[in-house]
C-alpha cells in the first residue's frame, strides 16, 4: 500500500519542473491580490507533498491549487473564504496552521501550560530553598564562600 | 510526593510509546475524504479526444456507480487497469472515468492500447474537478449511490482483495438499498 | 566477498557488544579490578569491527558492486567518484551503519582518554554504551542490512537522488550524527551515575567536554543542513519545520539546556536530578528522532523508504532504552541530593529560567511534530501542524528568552543583585531600541518582526560586550591589568561570551533573511532583464552541456546596479536521466549586506526562460553566526575548570574528605 502511494507521488513529481515557488506566469496583475495570493500559498498545504506549503512545492497538484487560489481571489473571495473553499474539499489537513477547534485546543494551549507549569515548579523549588538560604554559612559546607570564590574567578566584582 | 514526580517522565513516555505503537498502523500521508455521505459535487466535463460524449455529475444519478480518476501518465493506473476491465465485463456496476491532467489525445491513446472499461469519460485537463473531489493522486475511486451521494473512496490500486473484500460488498449493499 | 566480510564484522560487533555489556555489569558488581581494562579493550574492538564493516561498504560503493542491494539502489557507474563515496550514507542502511560507526568511535575515544579516576563510573558507562551499541547493531543486522545481496545483479544502478549529489551531503550527515551520537556518552554516564546512586562535581567535570563536543557537532550539523537547503533547493529556503528538521532541533534544544544545567551542577552542586534527566532526554530525543523518521510514523521530505516491520523493531529499541533509563531514573534519582542553594535572584535561577524556556520550546516542537499522529490514532481526522504554527509559538518564546541572556551572564552566583546589572546594561538597551527604531523606519515590509529581531540581536550582542568589559574592568583599571584579567578569565567564560555573541549575529541574520527578503520573477529571452532592489539582472545567454551523469542548461546573467557593472553570475538547470529528476543550481552573489540569488526554470518557446531573483539580506551572517556559536562551544571544552586560589584549599580538603568516606 505504501509503495503504491510512493509510486503515485513519484508519478506526480515526474511531471514537475525543478523550480519551486510560483513561476512568473502565475503572477497576478493586481499587486494587492498578488500579495494576498502569496500569503495564502504559505498557509495552504500541498496535499500530496510531505509537509510543504503550495508556495514551496513543485508538484503539479500544488500548481493547480495555486491556480484555484487565484481564481477564488479574482472571484472576490476573502482570505478566509479561499481557505474555507479548500478546507471544504480537503479538510483541516490543507491548512498549515491548525485551526483553533475542539481537537486542537490542547496543541494551542500547550505552550502556555508548559511555561506556567514549569514556572510554578521553579518558584516552588527556589522558594523552598529559603530556609537553607537564611541559615547562611552555618550549614558548615562553605557554600557562601565557594559561591563568592566562583564569582570572583569569573571576574564578577 | 517528590518520588512520584520522578516517575512522571516515564509515565509520559509510556503514553507517547502507546501512541507511536498505534501510529505504526496508520498511513500518515492518507487523508480522509471530505465527500463521504455528501452529494457528488456538480461538474460537467467535455469528452476526451475521439469521443463524442463527456461526463457530467448528473449522469451518475439513478444507479450505484464507480467513479475512477486516472491518467495515462500514472503507473499504478496501468497496474489497476486489468481489474477495472474485469469489473466492467462482469457488468456488476458501471464505471465512469475522469481523465485527469492528460495532454490532448494521451488518454484516448492509452485506452485504445489497454482497453476502455468506462461507460463515459470526462476530460479534466485543468484539474479543477479533481480538486472539487479532493483528489490527492491517481488512481482514486469513488462509490456513488443511487441518490448521487458519495459513499466511499478508495485511494490507490483496486486489487482483487480490495474488490472482493471491500468494494463489491458495499456496491451490492447499496444496490439493495431503497431509493430514499 | 567484501560484502560477506562486512556482514561478518557486523555480526562480530554485535556479539562483542553484548558480551562486553553483560560481563562489565557483572564485573562491576563483583568489584573485579580487571574489568576496567577489559571494558576499554572491548570498546576498541567494537570500533575496529564497525570500521571494518563501514570500510567494506565504502569499497562496495567505490567499485560500484551492483550485486549489493543498496549499491544498486543508490549508485551508478557515471556518478562522480566523490558522490559514490558520500552515497555510502545517502540511504537508510548506509546511514545507520555510519551512526553505528560514530557510536563505537565515541566509545573508543572514551576508552583512549579515560583517566583511572572514577574507574567504576567509567566501567559502568562502557557497559551501558555497549548495550546501546548491541541494540543498534541488532537493528542493522535484522532490519536494515547494508550488505544484503541482489540477485540477479543489474548492469547498472539507479543512481543517487540528484538532490543528494552535492558537497552538503558529504558533510551534513556525519556532523549531525557526530552530534546526536555524542550524546550517547553523556546518556551512558547519566545511567551509570543513577546505578551508582551519586552524582557530583567530578561527574560533571568528566561529562562536560563530551556534552560540549556533541553539542558543537550538532550545531554544525544543523547549520550545514540549513546551508545545504539554502544553496541547493533553488529558492533560498533554509528551515521549513519539517519533521526531520524538528527531529534534529529537539536534541539540540535539550542539549543546550543540558550544557547550561551542567554548569550549575558542576559549580554549585545543585540541580542534580534535573541535569541527569536532561542527559537522558537529550539522547532519547536523538534516538527517537533518528528512528521515527524511518519508521513510517511521520512523513517528511527527508523520508527514507518506509518499512512497517522496521517500525516495530524501532519502537522496541525506544522502549528498552528510553523506558529503561526513565524507569531507573524514577527509582534512583531521589538519591541525588543537592548541597548548594541559591536565592531567587542569582545566576542559578536565571539558568533555571533558561532551562524552562528551552525545555518548553523543545516540548513544543515535540508536541507540534507528533500532534497530527496523535489525532489520527484517536479519530478519523487529520490536521497539519506546519511552519506558521511553529513561527507563531516558538519564535515568541525564544524572543523572551533572549531578553534574559545578557542579564544572566552578569549576575553573581548564589546571591545576585538585579538593579546594578540592569544599570550596567543600559547602553545595550539604548542601542537595542535605537536599532529597532532604525529597522522599523528603513524596512518596507514586515517592519515589526524586523524591528523586534534587530532589537533583540542588538540587546544580546552589546550586552555580551558589556559583560566582558565588566569582567575585565575595562576603563576602571589600566589596560595592562585588564589584559591580565582577560588571560586569567576561565575559558568557559570566553566560550559563553563567544557563543552568545554568535547567537546574536545568527538572530540578526535570521531576521534579515526572513523579514526583509524580496523576490521577483519574469520570463526572459536572452537580452532581456528584470529589476529588483536597484539591481538589474539581464539574461545574456543559455547554453547546453553534458555533465558526468546529467545534462544541463547553463544560464549566464549580467548583474548591474545603476551604471556599475557588477559582473556575471551563472546558474544551471540539470536533468539526471537515470533518476528522471531535475535540480537547479542557483547563482548566488554573496556580500556582507546580503545575497542576490538567481535560479531559472523550464523554458517556454514563446516566452523564454522563467527567471526567479531573490534578495536575502544578511544571509551570509547565518553561517558566520552559526560558526561563531559553535566556536563558543569548542572554546568551553578546553576549560580546565581551574579554581581561584582562595577556594582551592578549602575545596580540596572537602573533596579529599569525601573520597575517603565514599
Amino acid at each position: 500500500m505504501r509503495q503504491i502511494l510512493a509510486a503515485m507521488l513519484a508519478g506526480l513529481m515526474l511531471a514537475g519542473s525543478a523550480l519551486a515557488s510560483p513561476g512568473p506566469e502565475e503572477r497576478m496583475e493586481d499587486a494587492r491580490l498578488e500579495a494576498r495570493a502569496r500569503a495564502l500559498y504559505d498557509q495552504l498545504r500541498c496535499v500530496v507533498c510531505q509537509s510543504q506549503s503550495i508556495d514551496d512545492s513543485n508538484a503539479p497538484l500544488a500548481a493547480d491549487l495555486r491556480a484555484v487560489v487565484r481564481e477564488r481571489l479574482l472571484a472576490g473571495d476573502s482570505d478566509a473564504e479561499v481557505k474555507a473553499y479548500l478546507q471544504d474539499r480537503y479538510g483541516d489537513y490543507v491548512l498549515m496552521l491548525p485551526p483553533v477547534q475542539g481537537n486542537t485546543i490542547a496543541l494551542w494551549l500547550f505552550p502556555l501550560v508548559m511555561l506556567l507549569g514549569g514556572g510554578i515548579a521553579i518558584l516552588v523549588f527556589v522558594r523552598g530553598q529559603r530556609r537553607a538560604l537564611m541559615a547562611g554559612d552555618d550549614t558548615g559546607e562553605g557554600d557562601e564562600a565557594r559561591a563568592r570564590a566562583l564569582s570572583d574567578e569569573e571576574g564578577l566584582s | 510526593m517528590n518520588r512520584l514526580f520522578l516517575f512522571l517522565p516515564l509515565a509520559l513516555f509510556a503514553v507517547m510509546a502507546a501512541y507511536f505503537a498505534l501510529g505504526l498502523r496508520e498511513n500518515p500521508g492518507e487523508i480522509p475524504s471530505q465527500l463521504i455521505d455528501r452529494e457528488l459535487p456538480a461538474f460537467d466535463l467535455p469528452p476526451i479526444q475521439g469521443h463524442e460524449t463527456g461526463l457530467a455529475s448528473a449522469d451518475l444519478a439513478g444507479e450505484v456507480s464507480l467513479l475512477n480518476v486516472f491518467g495515462s501518465w500514472c503507473p499504478p493506473c496501468a497496474i489497476e487497469h486489468p481489474m477495472l476491465m474485469q469489473i466492467s465485463r462482469s457488468g456488476v456496476v458501471p464505471i465512469y472515468g475522469i481523465d485527469w491532467k492528460d495532454p490532448p489525445g494521451a488518454g484516448t491513446r492509452w485506452l485504445e492500447r489497454n482497453g476502455n472499461p468506462y461507460v463515459r469519460i470526462g476530460n479534466d485537463a485543468e484539474g479543477r474537478v479533481a480538486i472539487d473531489l479532493g483528489i490527492t493522486g491517481a488512481p482514486e475511486t469513488f462509490i456513488i449511490d443511487r441518490a448521487g451521494r458519495v459513499r466511499y473512496r478508495h485511494v490507490g490500486v483496486i486489487t482483487e482483495e480490495v474488490w472482493e473484500g471491500t468494494l463489491l460488498p458495499l456496491v451490492e449493499h447499496l444496490q439493495a438499498e431503497e431509493m430514499p | 566477498m567484501i560484502a560477506e566480510l562486512g556482514q561478518f564484522a557486523l555480526i562480530l560487533a554485535l556479539m562483542v557488544a553484548l558480551v562486553q555489556s553483560v560481563l562489565t555489569f557483572v564485573g562491576v558488581r563483583t568489584g573485579d579490578p580487571a574489568i576496567h581494562g577489559f571494558a576499554r579493550a572491548g570498546s576498541i574492538a567494537q570500533f575496529v569491527l564497525m570500521l571494518t564493516a563501514f570500510a567494506c561498504l565504502t569499497v562496495l560503493f567505490a567499485v560500484s558492486d551492483f550485486s549489493v542491494l543498496v549499491v544498486a539502489e543508490n549508485s551508478h557507474t557515471d556518478k562522480p567518484f566523490l558522490y559514490k563515496l558520500t552515497g555510502v550514507w545517502g540511504n537508510h542502511e548506509g546511514s545507520m551503519l555510519l551512526w553505528g560507526l560514530i557510536l563505537t568511535a565515541y566509545t573508543a575515544a572514551l576508552a583512549l582518554s579515560a583517566k583511572p579516576v572514577e574507574a567504576r563510573l567509567v566501567s559502568l558507562t562502557f557497559a551501558v554504551q555497549s548495550l546501546v551499541t548491541a541494540a543498534f547493531t541488532a537493528f542493522l543486522l535484522f532490519t536494515s542490512n547494508p550488505f544484503a545481496r541482489l540477485w540477479p545483479s543489474p548492469m547498472n544502478g539507479q543512481d543517487l537522488n540528484p538532490l543528494l549529489q552535492d558537497p552538503g551531503l558529504a558533510s551534513h550527515p556525519p556532523m549531525l550524527y557526530a552530534g546526536y551520537v555524542g550524546f550517547s556518552i553523556t546518556f551512558s554516564f547519566a545511567v551509570a551515575a543513577l546505578i551508582e546512586g551519586r552524582v557530583d562535581a567530578r561527574w560533571a567535570r568528566i561529562v562536560r567536554p563530551w556534552a560540549l563536543a556533541a553539542w558543537s557537532f550538532l550545531t554544525v550539523g544543523i547549520a550545514l543542513g540549513a546551508a545545504w537547503a539554502y544553496y541547493e533547493l533553488g529558492w533560498g529556503g533554509w528551515w521549513a519545520w519539517d519533521p526531520v528538521e524538528n527531529a534534529s532541533l529537539m536534541p539540540w534544544l535539550a542539549g543546550t539546556a543540558f550544557i547550561h544545567s551542567l554548569r550549575v551542577m558542576e559549580k554549585r552542586d545543585t540541580l542534580k536530578a534535573w541535569t541527569i534527566l536532561l542527559a537522558l532526554m537529550t539522547f532519547s530525543l536523538s534516538l527517537a528522532g533518528t528512528f521515527l523518521v524511518r519508521s513510517g510514523v511521520l512523513t517528511s521530505v527527508h523520508a527514507f523508504a518506509v518499512d512497517p516491520e522496521r517500525g516495530v523493531f524501532i519502537l522496541g529499541i525506544l522502549i528498552a532504552v528510553i523506558g529503561g533509563s526513565l524507569a531507573l531514573y524514577g527509582l534512583r534519582a531521589s538519591h541525588l541530593k543537592p548541597t548548594g542553594v541559591f536565592s531567587e535572584v542569582s545566576r542559578e535561577s536565571t539558568l533555571l529560567i533558561n532551562n524552562l524556556f528551552i525545555g518548553a520550546a523543545c516540548a513544543l516542537v515535540f508536541f507540534g511534530t507528533f500532534y497530527p499522529l496523535f489525532i489520527t490514532t484517536v479519530s478519523d481526522e487529520t490536521i497539519t501542524v506546519g511552519a506558521p504554527f511553529f513561527n507563531a509559538t516558538f519564535n515568541p518564546m525564544m524572543g523572551v528568552l533572549f531578553i534574559l541572556v545578557p542579564v544572566s551572564g552578569m549576575l553573581a552566583w548564589k546571591r545576585g543583585k538585579l538593579k546594578p546589572v540592569l544599570r550596567k546594561l543600559m547602553p545595550a538597551l539604548v542601542a537595542a531600541l535605537a536599532a529597532g527604531v532604525l529597522a522599523l523606519w528603513i524596512a518596507d515590509r514586515t517592519p515589526i518582526a524586523g524591528a523586534l529581531g534587530t532589537a533583540l540581536a542588538m540587546w544580546v550582542g552589546i550586552g555580551v560586550l558589556i559583560d566582558i568589559a565588566q569582567r575585565l574592568k575595562l576603563g576602571d583599571i589600566p589596560l595592562k591589568a585588564s589584559l591580565s584579567r582577560a588571560i586569567n578569565l576561565p575559558l568557559g567564560i570566553w566560550g559563553m561570551a563567544v557563543a552568545h555573541f554568535g547567537l546574536a549575529i545568527t538572530v540578526f541574520a535570521i531576521t534579515g533573511v526572513s523579514a526583509w527578503k524580496q523576490e521577483t520573477s519574469a520570463f526572459l529571452m536572452p537580452g532581456q532583464s528584470l529589476q529588483i532592489a536597484g539591481y538589474t539582472v539581464e539574461l545574456d545567454d543559455v547554453r547546453r552541456f553534458d555533465g558526468a551523469n546529467y545534462v544541463a542548461e547553463e544560464g549566464r546573467f549580467a548583474i548591474s546596479r545603476g551604471q556599475r557593472d557588477l559582473g556575471e553570475l551563472v546558474a544551471e538547470r540539470r536533468f539526471y536521466p537515470v533518476r528522471q529528476m531535475s535540480t537547479t543550481e542557483s547563482a548566488i552573489r554573496t556580500r556582507g549586506t546580503g545575497d542576490l540569488y538567481i535560479s531559472f526554470g523550464e523554458p517556454s518557446r514563446e516566452r523564454g526562460w522563467p527567471v526567479h531573483v531573490y534578495i536575502y539580506p544578511f544571509a551570509m551572517w547565518l553561517w558566520i553566526g552559526s560558526a561563531i556559536l559553535t566556536l563558543g562551544g569548542v572554546l568551553s571544552i578546553a576549560d580546565r575548570g581551574r579554581r581561584s586560589l582562595t577556594a582551592r584549599k578549602t575545596a580540596d580538603t572537602t573533596d579529599a574528605a569525601r573520597e575517603v568516606t565514599s
